[in-house]
């Protein structure tokens, strides 16, 4: 009779332990919108006419990429990963909102992800989802995913129809073309049951020709294999920021 | 009272099983659970490619074998997978050193046979496609093969009553996706596996070779086993044989995926099984005969070439040794293989 009191008790305290564990490490959502730009205006398909570091006036048809792996770091240094891939496309207003269930709640000042696919999701087979090869982000010639696709027109290129096609991928070296984007967070956010923080990330397309690697459209205005694949991936990643404040 | 029952489940049971009689063993193209059971042969490694996240299913691999015998995946309903890979050829294609695709367009390969994949690493002759289940996206969405994409072969197939029903029994989720078709074709694909040729037989001991047979064996683990290793006769690398790159085709193989000068000119090893039935030889099919083979492996291949070290001083072997090699090569032909009737097209065309 004794024996079985104390088993209860115990068995009480545990669970409100328990409970209390979960009530410290509860959960909210990581919510991310993603922005593209070119430099300080927000990018529009097709009509606008842009201009390149050299003066070379071009339009942008297609922009679309691949982010994943969401990592966010807390104020006191810890790592929280995610798994799983997003594909950003600017013609789809939804694909620009991802939002990630179940991640820790906490205070966060450091946004990592992955723009590609890692080499190991890249030798999976077939897959569903973001990564079904009808969303024709998939190359045949060779596997594997392109992880960004920036079409478009400029009378300087190179190319008998004037095209811009910039189709950069190849998860193997020497031509890997995975970036790993770390932005620093200029206010930490806050994850929690109550309160999420949208985390509002912009890419601006003409970081894709600027630096470090400058791009001159009547030299290169194809990229559809490794062939000056990680000159543009070098480009990419340093083309994403995190929004200033009222954007 | 209970008779009464006994009779009620005998009768329509007796029924049954008389139909499955009539229906069952006449069926060339029936496929049941055991025929799609997966062994590891003797004497064969652990499998890359893993099953286990794609079990054949007698649905799924019927769902396969009709996409691969169906032109609906090519633009113009005019080429199938076994229009280029013929079953009596281990799925090469016999006398053709090139691909023959859509509107007659030439392709710039040999096409190689379809055996044993799921011991593959890598796919094509210059490895670029790293897993058996995304292999088919290559010749359905290649201009001079299918020309087809696969966005469009799923509403193809979606409006087709047939597939819908066949998608819904091979797999739990029912639907027409690229998941589904590619894991099908997978199933097919991945059971073709060749081991059971009379070099096999001699191996387990229940047959043996001829005197010439038996000498070329062991000239061949000598002379050739480092590559094609035994008992896929690949090692799955990638090597320069020494070929000259062809003026027209300028297929450099792997270096042309990478860019690597020191991949210029290497093609995947590819397995010997069933050499006999797979001419012309290479990755451009420039050997119509394992003769022609043989003689150019005897060549001294200059420093410039990069041929393979085992393969630059020319490998040394008299006439007799030629024709022994041969010989044995010839005892990789797996009868039971090129006539399985599960492997066959149910619709007749090939
Ligand atoms: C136009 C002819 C043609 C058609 C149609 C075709 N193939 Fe092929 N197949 C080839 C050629 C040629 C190669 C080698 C290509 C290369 O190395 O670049 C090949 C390679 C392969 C390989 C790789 C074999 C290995 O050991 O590396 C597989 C698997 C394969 N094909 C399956 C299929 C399937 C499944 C289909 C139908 C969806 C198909 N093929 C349609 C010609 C064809
Ligand atoms: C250094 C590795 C290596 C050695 C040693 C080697 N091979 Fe090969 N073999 C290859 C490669 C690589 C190819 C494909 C070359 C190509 O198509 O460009 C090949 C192709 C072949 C083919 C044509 C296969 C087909 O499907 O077209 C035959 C037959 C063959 N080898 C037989 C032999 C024999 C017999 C020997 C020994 C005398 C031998 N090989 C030694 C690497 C090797």
């Amino acid at each position: 009779m004794m024996k079985e009191h104390v088993f209860y008790s115990l068995f009480v305290i545990a669970a409100l332990v328990a409970a209390m564990a979960f009530m410290v490490t509860g959960k909210g959502k990581l919510s991310i919108q993603f922005q593209n730009y070119v430099e300080d205006k927000s990018l529009r398909l097709d009509s606008v006419s842009y201009k390149n570091v050299l003066g070379q006036p071009y339009n942008v048809t297609m922009f679309k990429y691949y982010v994943g792996n969401f990592r966010l770091k807390n104020i006191r240094g810890r790592e929280y990963a995610t798994k799983g891939y997003f594909l950003i496309n600017q013609e789809e207003k939804n694909s620009m909102q991802i939002s990630i269930d179940n991640f820790p709640e906490g205070e966060y000042d450091t946004l990592i992800f992955t723009l590609g696919i890692d080499s190991m999701d890249n030798c999976s087979g077939a897959q569903s989802g973001a990564l079904d090869p009808v969303n024709g982000m998939f190359w045949a010639w060779n596997t594997g995913y392109v992880f960004l696709k920036m079409e478009g027109k400029s009378p300087a290129s190179n190319s008998t129809a004037r095209q811009l096609e910039f189709h950069i991928g190849g998860y193997k070296e020497p031509n890997n073309c995975i970036r790993v984007i770390r932005l620093p967070l200029k206010h930490a956010v806050k994850i929690g049951e109550k309160k999420n923080d949208i985390i509002k990330v912009q890419a601006d397309v003409s970081h894709l020709f600027s630096a470090p690697n400058p791009v001159d459209f009547s030299k290169l205005s194809s990229v559809v294999d490794y062939k000056n694949a990680s000159t543009i991936a070098d480009n990419y990643a340093t083309m994403f920021k995190i929004a200033d404040e009222g954007k | 009272m209970k008779k009464r029952i006994i009779y009620f489940v005998l009768f329509p049971g007796f029924f049954i099983l008389l139909l499955a009689g009539f229906a069952g063993d006449n069926n060339y193209f029936a496929i049941t659970a055991k025929d799609v059971e997966f062994h590891i042969p003797k004497g064969f490694p652990q499998p890359v490619y893993d099953f286990k996240n794609n079990t054949p299913t007698p649905a799924g691999f019927v769902l396969g074998r009709k996409l691969f015998y169906d032109p609906i995946l090519s633009k113009d309903s005019s080429i199938s997978c076994g229009f280029c890979h013929q079953r009596i050829a281990a799925f090469a294609h016999i006398d053709h050193a090139l691909s023959h695709g859509i509107n007659g367009l030439i392709g710039k390969r040999n096409v190689p046979p379809l055996e044993n994949l799921v011991w593959s690493s890598s796919f094509m002759w210059d490895g670029r496609i790293n897993h058996l289940e995304m292999q088919p996206l290559s010749p359905i969405s290649n201009p001079i093969e299918m020309n087809e994409t696969i966005r469009n072969i799923i509403k193809k197939l979606q409006r087709n009553k047939e597939y819908a029903g066949m998608f819904k029994a091979a797999f739990k989720d029912s639907v027409v996706n690229s998941r589904n078709i590619l894991r099908a074709l997978a199933q097919f694909t991945g059971l073709m596996i060749s081991a059971n040729s009379r070099y096999d037989k001699f191996m387990s001991g229940e047959d043996t070779l001829s005197p010439s047979e038996y000498k070329g064996l062991q000239l061949f683990r000598d002379k050739c086993g480092q590559c094609h290793k035994e008992p896929l006769f690949t090692d799955n690398t990638f090597r320069n044989t020494g070929l000259a790159m062809d003026t027209n085709l300028h297929d450099s193989g792997v270096a042309a995926t990478n860019g690597q000068m020191l991949d210029m000119m290497k093609f995947k090893v590819p397995t010997l099984r069933n050499i006999e039935m797979t001419y012309p030889y290479m990755h451009d099919g420039r050997f119509r005969n394992l003769k022609q083979v043989l003689d150019h492996y005897t060549q001294k291949f200059t420093k410039e070439s990069h041929a393979d070290p085992i393969l630059v001083e020319g490998i040394q072997l008299t006439e007799e040794d030629k024709s022994n090699i041969i010989d044995f090569l010839k005892t990789l032909t797996d009868q039971t293989f090129l006539h399985d009737r599960r492997f066959a097209d149910p619709s007749g065309h090939y």
